[in-house]
């Protein structure tokens, strides 16, 4: 194959991977911090993409302050989320978590087609439909400006969590809530920042998507599956591993989109999923946990 | 016959050594039991028994067979059975349905019977309840018989681990702390029952304890532990006077 | 308050804890024959109720007895459907042979689900049982041959050794299609049959094993149990169930398409058994009535909320009747409503009604034995809050 379709199809692949990355460190965080798993994810991205939409194109607002209002809004409503109804299931057996989060997605989903309206929407950014020609490939700013966001999304978080003294507290309540309380960390507070920063990445990752993909209420959810398969890929518990399984399963979607048939580019993940399941259900950096009796 | 012997087992997790060349015997019909201080390996020696670990290296023989590598859901039906340090019950199930578990290795219908209820499988689950209830007369729970276990007082749930494992008709029963959380009085019913275990239903024992009166009531050989390597080996009453397991575990 | 004496341990092993229970049984199943009689305009409702009956049966089984959560589970309601219509239209085999068949193939993909799981946790398998469904989603489009894609295949009505219902009667004064009242029938006796299939399971040791397996996997093992073994058998027979239902849905519903056995309809099913409460049969039935019926309440309610609340503002003067009437109707009318009810429902059970509809008839008739003396703190749960507690 040409080179320069080699290259255009890793630059796509990046650009989507690290959507997939983005919303994949969103379910990472949650899970370190809580064991909980956010199958609602994908639906705030997508809430992330229409509240940028609302802002720019209803009201007017400047592409850079919708941006940042429409992540500040989604992070407080992902802290809202957990004051008003996560709280109280912490300690319930995994599958009534699971099940609530569906229940959730499901009324973010039903909630954006009704206030916003069912039709296909595009946000119009400083980036639209801009490319430079480099050596063959068309770079799309769209695409260089999500990878870029992407990683200093990664880099910001990874500070964060390693040498601040809020991330380590976080990182204490994650692995033992009880002694957490004990050492007078406010677990409950740590919890809400959490989703606060997760559902904040999601949006992050909603508006940087929306003009590559067209704003949808159902489609832009299902990300949020595409997303798990990175989480997997990359093993639950693991920052690096986030980033490294959504490029992955990018890259993956892509080149197989060029090479099979229709149909097995859109279940590429999927199988992919399966497989890591089978063979390695930590995924590549994930640690196996036990249970001590 | 060999009944019961572990040779050089050891089991690593990362660098740490857990279990490091533990060698002991266990002869039928004795109770057999396993002393040391916290993280000295004897509760992953019982592990490493009932396969829940595999060892590193080592070898299991019970009645002269390697049982190494057999799986774990296989040692039960050899006649190996075991209670758990924290309780794992069936916590929403009634006593009586956690003790029919406990006659699961003597299953001997098949699904479609089952699913039919073939007067065979009526008949087979009467003989189970007869086997149960005779375990249920040995230690007294008749009255939490229906009862579930998440109401149930700790004390009583000591006891409903080990009919259940008794159960399954062991020739082996590993007991895990049998007395932790018990008071005074339950723990000298609990003496009592292990020394009727020994001579009435004629089962051996392997015991990890920490209450001493315990051990040297009931016992009839002791293995010191600590840091994984075994201190010393012998009767209780050898075990306890000897200078490295004061020092290390007793005290003066 | 009734106090029931044993004398015999084969009163532990029956079907019914004692004759009163029976009798109450005989007299539901005598209202369930007479009811298309009674309310023949809601025949195809009621069958729709049955399956779905089955559906949640199914499920109840694999999550609610075995602890293993499958979110994809309408993709083996599709296998069934989609195998049911390819065996006996295609092919033309005997309809009972087809039916079995199905059942046989949907056990055969969920042995295929199963035994990946096998080595997966809780939350692992939920997530592969959602990526599998996708995937089966994905071979319903493509596979021409069997499926007829994405134009959808119709389905005749069934032939039963050659016998099939039609034509119309007058009973008790109703005008009945005799097609819709067999499918009625026949439909209840799949459910009864499969009710008393997976009751039979449950008294005996597979499904001891089964509830074993949900609540503590390695005292299961140190029992003997093969839990490899056993979770495949749950997924097969959780499969089979739903092959069989598949068969039914598919005549009921008259023409296949591969996005009827979508994600929304995999959530319909948990919303059943977290509704009815997992871990029970009653719990599956009732949460089946609720799920069936529930888009009907949703339709009466879009019809006659807004109207409704028109008259209760109209003490405020007949413009703010009509606004209110009007805003209320553009809300309600919207598309994209009914999965949104159907989460918030979820949510809210989840929260406030975590033993579901049969768990609240269970504290509601404690309440009455224990009567002045319930507690409220008899039914709350043991929270775990160390992160090794929670590993199963």
């Amino acid at each position: 194959m040409a080179l320069e379709t080699f290259l255009q199809l890793t630059l796509n692949g990046l650009a989507v991977g690290c959507i997939y990355s983005l919303v994949a460190l969103g379910f990472v965080l949650i899970y370190k911090a809580t064991e909980l798993v956010n199958f609602a994810q994908g639906d705030l991205l997508m809430l992330g993409a229409f509240t940028c939409y609302m802002f720019v194109v209803w009201y007017g607002v400047g592409y850079w302050p919708a941006f940042l209002l429409s992540v500040v809004l989604i992070a407080a409503f992902g802290a809202l989320l957990d004051w008003l109804i996560l709280r109280r299931v912490i300690g319930q057996p995994q599958f009534a978590v699971v099940m609530l989060t569906i229940g959730l997605g499901a009324i973010f989903r039903s909630f954006a087609s009704m206030f916003w309206g069912s039709e296909i929407y595009t946000l119009p950014t400083p980036f639209s439909a801009q490319q430079t020609v480099v050596r063959g490939i068309s770079v799309s700013h769209e695409y260089v400006s999500i990878i870029v966001g992407t990683v200093l999304l990664c880099a910001i978080l990874y500070l964060f969590f390693a040498y601040t003294k809020l991330g380590i507290a976080m990182q204490a309540a994650s692995q033992n809530q009880l002694a957490a309380y004990y050492m007078g960390i406010p677990v409950k507070r740590m919890f809400s920042l959490i989703w606060a920063i997760s559902a904040g990445v999601a949006a992050v990752a909603g508006v940087l998507l929306a003009p590559v993909s067209l704003i949808d209420a159902n489609s832009l959810g299902f990300i949020g599956l595409k997303a798990f398969a990175a989480a997997v890929l990359g093993g639950f518990g693991s920052i690096p591993g986030a980033l490294v399984g959504g490029i992955t399963i990018g890259l993956i979607e892509l080149f197989s989109g060029a090479y099979l048939s229709p149909g097995f580019n859109s279940i590429a993940p999927y199988a992919v999923l399966l497989a890591v399941l089978v063979v390695r259900p930590q995924g590549v950096f994930g640690v196996v946990g036990r249970k001590r009796v | 016959m060999t009944f019961f012997r572990a040779d050089a087992i050891a089991i690593h997790f990362g660098g740490i050594k857990a279990v490091d060349g533990v060698s002991f015997e266990v002869e039928k019909g004795e109770v057999f039991t396993i002393i040391g201080p916290n993280g000295a390996g004897k509760t992953t020696i019982f592990n490493l028994v009932s396969r829940i670990y595999a060892p590193t290296a080592g070898r299991l023989i019970f009645c002269d067979e390697d049982i190494t590598a057999v799986p774990p859901y296989q040692i039960a039906r050899r006649g190996i059975a075991r209670t758990f340090q924290n309780n794992e019950l069936f916590e929403h199930a009634s006593v009586l349905q956690n003790l029919l578990l406990g006659r699961h290795a003597h299953k001997r219908s098949n699904f479609l019977e089952e699913l039919l209820f073939l007067p065979r499988v009526k008949r087979l689950e009467l003989e189970h309840r007869e086997a149960v209830e005779k375990v249920i007369d040995f230690l007294d729970l008749q009255p939490y018989r229906d009862s579930l276990i998440v109401n149930l007082p700790y004390g009583v749930r000591k006891v409903v681990e080990m009919a259940r494992a008794l159960c399954t008709e062991p020739k082996l029963l590993l007991l895990d702390e049998p007395s932790s959380g018990l008071n005074v009085e339950e723990t000298g019913d609990m003496a009592f029952w292990i020394q009727d275990i020994r001579d009435l239903l004629g089962v051996t024992v392997l015991m990890v304890e920490h209450d001493m009166s315990l051990v040297s009531a009931v016992s009839d050989k002791v293995l010191a532990l600590s840091y994984g390597r075994p201190l010393a080996i012998g009767t209780p009453a050898e075990v306890q006077s000897h200078p490295d397991v004061v020092r290390a575990y007793l005290g003066g | 308050m009734r106090f029931l004496f044993k004398t015999r341990y084969e009163q532990d092993l029956g079907l019914f804890r004692d004759d009163v229970q029976r009798n109450c049984y005989v007299a539901l199943l005598a209202a369930m024959v007479a009811l298309p009689f009674l309310m023949p305009d809601f025949i195809p409702d009621f069958s729709l109720v049955l399956i779905y009956g089955l559906c949640g049966l199914s499920l109840m089984v694999l999550a609610g007895f075995t602890g293993l959560v499958s979110l994809g589970h309408a993709a083996f309601l599709g296998i069934g459907a989609y195998a049911h219509v390819y065996f006996s239209q295609t092919l033309g085999l005997p309809w009972i042979v087809s039916v079995a068949l199905a059942a046989f193939v949907s056990a055969g993909a969920g042995v295929l689900v199963g035994l990946p799981a096998l080595r997966m946790t809780g939350l692992y398998l939920a997530i592969a049982t959602l990526a599998f469904a996708q995937i089966i989603q994905e071979v319903f489009n493509r596979w021409e041959a069997v499926t007829g894609g994405l134009k959808g295949e119709a389905v005749e009505r069934p032939v039963i050794f050659g016998y099939s219902f039609h034509g119309d009667g007058v009973i008790l004064g109703a005008s009945i299609a005799y097609e819709d009242l067999a499918f009625y029938f026949l439909c209840l006796a799949f459910l009864i049959a499969a009710l008393w299939l997976t009751r039979n399971l449950l008294r005996a040791p597979t499904g001891r094993a089964f509830v074993a397996i949900r609540d503590s996997e390695i005292a299961a093992q140190s029992m003997g149990i093969n839990l490899a073994l056993y979770k495949t058998m749950a997924f097969a027979y959780s499969a089979a169930l739903m092959g069989v239902a598949g068969a039914l849905f598919a005549h009921k519903i008259g023409f296949l398409a591969p996005d009827i056995f979508s994600i929304l309809l995999s959530i319909q099913f948990l919303l059943m058994v977290v509704v009815g409460g997992l871990g029970s049969l009653h719990g599956a039935v009732l949460g089946a009535i609720f799920v069936a019926l529930l888009p009907v309440a949703i339709g009466e309610v879009r019809e006659g909320l807004p109207d409704w609340l028109g008259h209760l503002f109209a003490a405020f003067g007949p413009q703010a009747s009509e606004a209110v009437a009007e805003t209320v109707d553009r809300f309600v009318k919207q598309p994209g409503l009914e999965p949104g009810i159907f989460g918030l429902i979820l949510v809210l059970f989840i929260l406030f009604e975590p033993q579901g509809l049969y768990g609240r008839w269970g504290k509601i008739k404690l309440y009455f034995s224990q009567f002045p003396l319930y507690k409220r703190a008899s039914f709350r749960r043991q929270k775990s809050y160390m992160r090794s507690e929670r590993l199963r």
